[in-house]
């Protein structure tokens, strides 16, 4: 799914208008998988599928391929419908500089949940 | 004129809150029961609209939602400049039972959500037989940390986008998309450390949990009606609430998520109505 995410961020403008400031590099972990995403102006520039070796990054959010898959339902559950949802069950975590993180606090909860728009 | 013109009426009221005067912005709309509404942390009474607006309501009620000072419409007191906001149950508690007063407001029914659902819960066990019934929306005793709310009142961060950012997830995916997103832009309104400035109360100070046990709501009844997708104050959080104040009226609403009244107005006021019958009927009997 996180591999979709330029085609479904960068045609939406409505997305990327929230992200149009930010420029940086982060890691997205779906379990044991490693993406490391690059956001130039709101638009994603390059998803790259791990392994990873020495690479930087300014933040991480990293949760379980189970809990990804329960986020990106068309209507998610009660409970698993938001990242801060996850955040408050502890099934999220968020490492690095949370600053930047919470900056682009829509961004992200937009971007990351765009995975929706292609489940059945 | 073509324009459609709402019934609601807004006025600023001037008033001591902890011996300071302060300008005090309320709409109210409608006639009988004082229905007394309080918004949720860092947004203001615009949340309301739907219930300022509904002729089933307001024909019996007289629905009056205030703007906490520092909030919406309503000014910090002089010299805010100087120092931090900052909520706590006393303050918040004295807030309304003054606003209530001063507004000539005889014994209402106080319906909050969110820290709004938090304070019913203090009134109740504090105020019982000032006031005629309680309704709390998305109430909990006491909550944990589960986010920093540092980053909310940043330099660094727009704390509109970020305030607005954290309300948003809170929602119902179902919910329309429209009052989402205004719901959203309220969030986004707030002045600089007014919503981390309230969560002071929701996630630090506002410990209501010792209470619980004394509320007697035979004296007056309490209803709980909380949105099946709010995680910050969750139908669990909600009913382990419930579980300890004997009489408690719980509803859980299918669909809805944290701002009921503002994030799907039909749906809540398909919910709040029959409250406010069952109120209503009581006072009847009453009298």
């Amino acid at each position: 799914m996180i591999d979709k995410l330029p085609d479904l961020v960068n045609a939406d403008s409505a997305i990327v208008r929230w992200g149009r400031h930010l420029n940086a590099t982060f890691l997205v972990e779906v379990g044991e998988v490693q993406y490391l995403l690059t956001v130039r102006a709101g638009r994603i520039e390059s998803v790259e599928q791990g392994p990873l070796v020495m690479r930087a990054w300014s933040f991480a959010i990293r949760a379980s391929a189970d809990a990804w898959s329960r986020f990106w339902r068309k209507v998610p559950e009660p409970g698993w419908s938001d990242l801060f949802a996850l955040l408050r069950r502890g099934d999220v975590r968020f490492e690095g500089d949370q600053r930047v993180l919470m900056a682009y606090l829509l961004y992200l909860k937009l971007v990351l949940a765009a995975p929706r728009k292609l489940a059945a | 004129m073509s324009a459609r013109i709402e019934p609601v009426v807004g006025r600023y009221a001037h008033l001591d809150l902890e011996g300071r005067p302060h300008r005090v912005y309320f709409e109210e709309a409608g006639q009988g029961i004082p229905l007394l509404c309080l918004h949720t942390a860092g947004s203001d009474g615009r949340q309301f609209r739907a219930v300022l607006n509904d002729p089933a309501i307001t024909r019996h009620f007289r629905v009056v939602a205030f703007d906490m000072p520092w909030h919406g419409k309503s000014s910090p007191p002089a010299g805010w400049e100087k120092g931090d906001y900052e909520l706590t149950t006393t303050r918040y508690t004295g807030m309304i039972m003054t606003v209530a007063r001063e507004l000539g407001l005889e014994r209402p029914v106080v319906m909050g959500c969110s820290i709004g659902g938090r304070i019913v819960l203090d009134l109740a066990f504090k105020h019982a037989r000032e006031l005629r019934a309680l309704i709390g929306l998305q109430s909990s005793a006491f909550g944990t940390r589960y986010y920093d709310p540092y980053w909310l009142n940043h330099a660094e961060v727009h704390g509109g986008q970020a305030c607005g950012a954290v309300a948003y997830g809170l929602m119902s995916p179902l919910s329309p998309e429209a009052e989402r997103w205004e719901t959203v832009w309220h969030y986004m309104q707030g002045g600089p450390g007014v919503f981390s400035g309230d969560l002071h109360f929701y996630q630090v100070e506002g410990d209501i949990r010792a209470c619980l046990g004394e509320i007697d709501t035979s004296v007056c009844p309490l209803y709980l009606l909380t949105g099946e997708y709010d995680y910050s104050a969750s139908p669990a959080d909600t009913q382990a609430a419930a579980a300890k104040i004997q009489g408690a009226k719980v509803t859980i609403m299918k669909g809805l998520g944290h701002f009921p009244m503002s994030e799907n107005p039909d749906a809540f006021l398909g919910h709040l109505r029959p409250v406010l019958e069952d109120i209503r009927t009581a006072a009847r009997g009453a009298s």
